[in-house]
């Protein structure tokens, strides 16, 4: 709790062995210099438009996610390690899904609580006793991972659904290699540039059985969807069509799309919209995101949907302790990397550990994403805390709780010059015939001192992540 | 291209032309109702400030919300107001959510010049008018239609969508070349005869010459004095014209051919008719016959083929909804006044 660790700097103040070309950097530019670059890399952003709106605030109101010019850099040696931990657990986290989808042999095995999947509302009915090609669920898999005081790596959550902020990835790179192109001169880093090449492959792959050439597309709830620069991206970047329900139909368990040239057939979507959006006919009947019948085609194996529906119960909080229990039970391997301790709070002794210690703990809902709906127990009130205390006795099978991680620090720009600041790090895992951990990710950076709250919706900015091929 | 694509880019820019035509009327209507006193006919100067917005068929609309028709509710509707979907604000707003929904399809410069039109008109309001004068905002909107037509045409890929885009263009461009005329040919308070008769058609018809950038134009191709029947020439037969009904029906024509290829489309024998009907027309049998049917029969020609573009292109065949038009209501042109009059 009281130790730091900070990604740059040593315990004694030096920069690390990886840091060292940037740190030279960092010392041998004026500060005029650095503060042209930094509004720079504003007035690109702007103008390229990599904005988002945020929910609540008045439509038109596109803000930029703060981008911050110091990299988190990884090490070699250690990225060799996360890569291998990451492909271990979106493998196990899809054989997983298969099993609670088909035989669900790891519930009758009692290794996890068959309630606790059975009775998951992310726990999609309509999915039970279906192939899906390739037994992948989870194509695209964003793991979030944090490091703690030790300087040891904790998978804090798994996105399954449809996780997002590839763009920033990609974007902040071609930023920084914009900003300082003599520091991709003088280190080894790893390329993410063809994240979108690797992305239409593997849904490429992920095709019905028989179609040799299938026609891919990005499905968006639309414009005024938060994420939306990122699904148009994505969509131009592979060269894909990007659609909204309504510009899909369904007839004879095929999908369609409609063309200035007549209908064209669809084989492959890749959905950024929720399970509950995606066809009206089977889920929410009010959705008017979807594509009614579209589960049906899905069903027949006529079209594939990445994410699968029903990843959910894969990457829910109260499933995420039993992950390294599935690595053991499908893999025979012991986890690589190590889940953060977890109290679940509908066992009764963690309940009565948890509520005694909440001022200590970061308590989370099962079903919560964003950063809202958890409580930070150090940096709330003791009000906030009552009050949550109340919340969490009215449904205790609703909450988790973790230690408060003090999360590693980052130098970061800030008002008065650079300042640690807490990060965290998603990498994204593709899993087609083959399972790929792209070398980066988006690195988080939580921009108010002291801050753990890392979401964009909550003042995170981003920084560029560099992994070093030696 | 997916249909939704081609709806959006087509409305982006029929939006951005409806916003300069409106401009233009609106400098018309202006420069008419500074008809010097002598010549004024005793009547409120409300009269071509009515006659703008029936020309629109937007009279109703424009008494009910306002209580009554003068120069500052008839410039709130046509400029400002949020409320009328075919405003210029309206029609600026709404070209620049299309673009942002099809930022996958059109050149950054394309989106980023809309998004410049746009946060200068959210900027504008009743007190800007004053401060900065009318006629500065009016070029304004002129010179933001251009610049998004140039970088159009300087940074789009000649693509389906460039093609739509100017379908856009051109259908809306011909409906202003009628309504336009409409504006100027419909002041029934002339007199009969006489030097005022004379110098207020003048006035009238140089007018909306001046507000078309015609004017030049016409006096190239006419060597006589402005004449209604010579500017109803310019403004619907004459292909010199770029804004004339034959400029754009033959344009359409063009790119609706283009867009069919080898096939056999109903919509294409449309435009090619209605172009050939422009092409082949003389303006003194046309007013011989009655310009005001003539005008009529065109203007009902050019919303079926605009109905026959949407239905080609915007909605496949399985589809059963159809996407809502945002379209002003046309007020036939009525009480024509013209003399059968050739000119030279």
């Amino acid at each position: 709790m009281t130790q730091r660790f900070d990604e740059m700097h040593d315990d004694a103040g030096a920069p690390r062995p990886h840091y060292r070309v940037f740190d030279e950097w960092l010392r041998n530019t004026s500060g005029p210099v650095i503060q042209n670059k930094r509004h720079e890399a504003e007035i690109a952003f702007h103008r390229v438009g990599i904005t988002f709106s945020v929910y609540g605030e008045e439509s038109g109101n596109e803000r930029l996610i703060p981008f911050d010019m110091v990299p988190r850099i990884v090490p070699a040696a250690e990225w060799r390690m996360l890569e291998a931990g990451l492909r271990q657990r979106v493998h196990a986290l899809n054989l997983f899904l298969g099993d609670v989808y088909g035989e669900q042999r790891i519930l009758h095995d009692g290794r996890v609580p068959a309630d606790l999947v059975l009775n998951n509302a992310e726990f999609r009915r309509e999915m039970c006793d279906l192939r899906v090609p390739g037994g992948v669920y989870s194509h695209i898999s964003g793991i979030d991972l944090v490091r703690a005081g030790n300087g040891e790596y904790y998978v804090l959550e798994d996105n399954l659904r449809v996780p997002s902020g590839v763009s920033y990835m990609l974007e902040n790179r071609r930023m920084m290699a914009r900003l300082i192109p003599e520091l991709f001169a003088r280190q080894q880093i790893a390329p993410v540039e063809r994240y979108p090449d690797a992305l239409l492959s593997t849904l490429r792959e992920a095709a019905p059985e028989g179609i040799d050439d299938p026609v891919v597309a990005v499905l968006t709830p639309g414009s005024a969807n938060s994420a939306y620069f990122e699904h148009a991206f994505l969509a131009q970047q592979m060269g894909v069509e990007l659609v909204e329900g309504a510009d899909l139909f369904v007839r004879d368990d095929t999908v369609y799309a409609r063309t200035t040239r007549g209908p064209q057939r669809v084989h492959v979507i890749y959905r950024r919209i929720n399970d509950d959006y995606l066809d009206p006919t089977v889920f929410r009947a009010e959705s008017m995101l979807g594509v009614p019948g579209l589960f049906g085609a899905y069903r027949a194996g006529r079209v594939t949907l990445a994410n699968a529906p029903g990843t959910g119960v894969g990457d829910d909080k109260s499933v995420y302790p039993y992950v390294p229990e599935m690595i053991r039970f499908y893999l025979s391997e012991e986890p690589i990397l190590h889940n953060v301790p977890t109290w679940q709070l509908r066992k009764e002794d963690d309940l009565r550990y948890v509520l005694d210690h909440l001022s200590e703990l970061v308590v989370k809902e099962v079903h919560g994403a964003g950063g809202y709906g958890m409580l930070v127990g150090p940096a709330s009130t003791k009000a906030e805390i009552e009050e949550f205390r109340q919340r969490i006795l009215a449904h205790p099978s609703n909450y988790i709780a973790q230690p408060t991680l003090s999360l590693s620090t980052c130098p970061t720009f800030v008002e008065s010059g650079l300042a640690p600041r807490h990060i965290d790090l998603r990498p994204y895992v593709l899993s087609g015939k083959r399972i790929q951990a792209m070398p980066g990710g988006l690195t988080r950076v939580a921009l108010r001192e002291g801050s753990l709250v890392v979401n964009s919706s909550q003042g995170g900015g981003t920084k560029d992540t560099w992994v070093l091929e030696s | 291209m997916l249909c939704r694509t081609a709806d959006d880019l087509y409305w982006v820019s029929r939006h951005m032309e409806r916003a300069e035509n409106t401009a233009r009327l609106i400098d018309v209507t202006t420069r008419i109702a500074m008809l010097p006193e002598r010549l004024d006919r005793g009547k409120a100067e409300a009269a071509p400030w009515r006659r703008a917005l029936d020309a629109l068929g937007a009279v109703e609309t424009c008494q009910k919300r306002y209580g009554g028709i003068d120069a500052d509710s008839v410039l709130d509707h046509l400029l400002l107001s949020p409320d009328n979907p075919s405003s210029i604000y309206s029609c600026l707003r709404a070209a620049r959510e299309a673009a942002r929904a099809q930022r996958v399809a059109i050149t950054s410069e394309m989106y980023e010049d809309l998004n410049t039109s746009w946060l200068e008109m959210r900027g504008l309001g009743a007190a800007s008018i004053g401060r900065e004068g009318l006629s500065n905002i009016l070029e304004r909107v002129k010179s933001r239609s251009a610049s998004f037509r140039g970088v159009t045409i300087g940074t789009l890929g000649r693509g389906e969508g460039y093609h739509f885009m100017q379908l856009g263009v051109f259908i809306e461009r011909a409906e202003w070349a009628i309504r336009l005329l409409d504006v100027v040919g419909s002041d029934g308070d002339l007199p009969e005869t006489g030097e005022a008769r004379d110098t207020i058609e003048y006035f009238q018809w140089s007018a909306l010459l001046q507000s078309l950038s015609a004017f030049e134009t016409y006096r190239r191709l006419h060597r006589q004095s402005v004449t209604p029947a010579g500017v109803a020439e310019v403004m619907l037969l004459h292909d010199a014209n770029p804004r004339s009904l034959q400029t754009c029906t033959h344009s359409l024509h063009q790119v609706l051919s283009t867009l069919a290829g080898d096939k056999t489309l109903e919509v294409v024998r449309q435009a090619g008719a209605l172009s050939a009907h422009t092409r082949y027309a003389r303006i003194d049998e046309i007013i011989a016959d009655g310009l005001e049917p003539w005008l009529q029969n065109a203007m009902e020609r050019l919303d079926r083929l605009g109905n026959a573009i949407h239905r080609q292109f915007m909605t496949a065949a399985d589809a059963t909804e159809t996407r809502p038009q945002i379209k002003a209501p046309f007020r036939p042109p009525s009480q024509l006044q013209f003399q059968a009059q050739t000119p030279a």
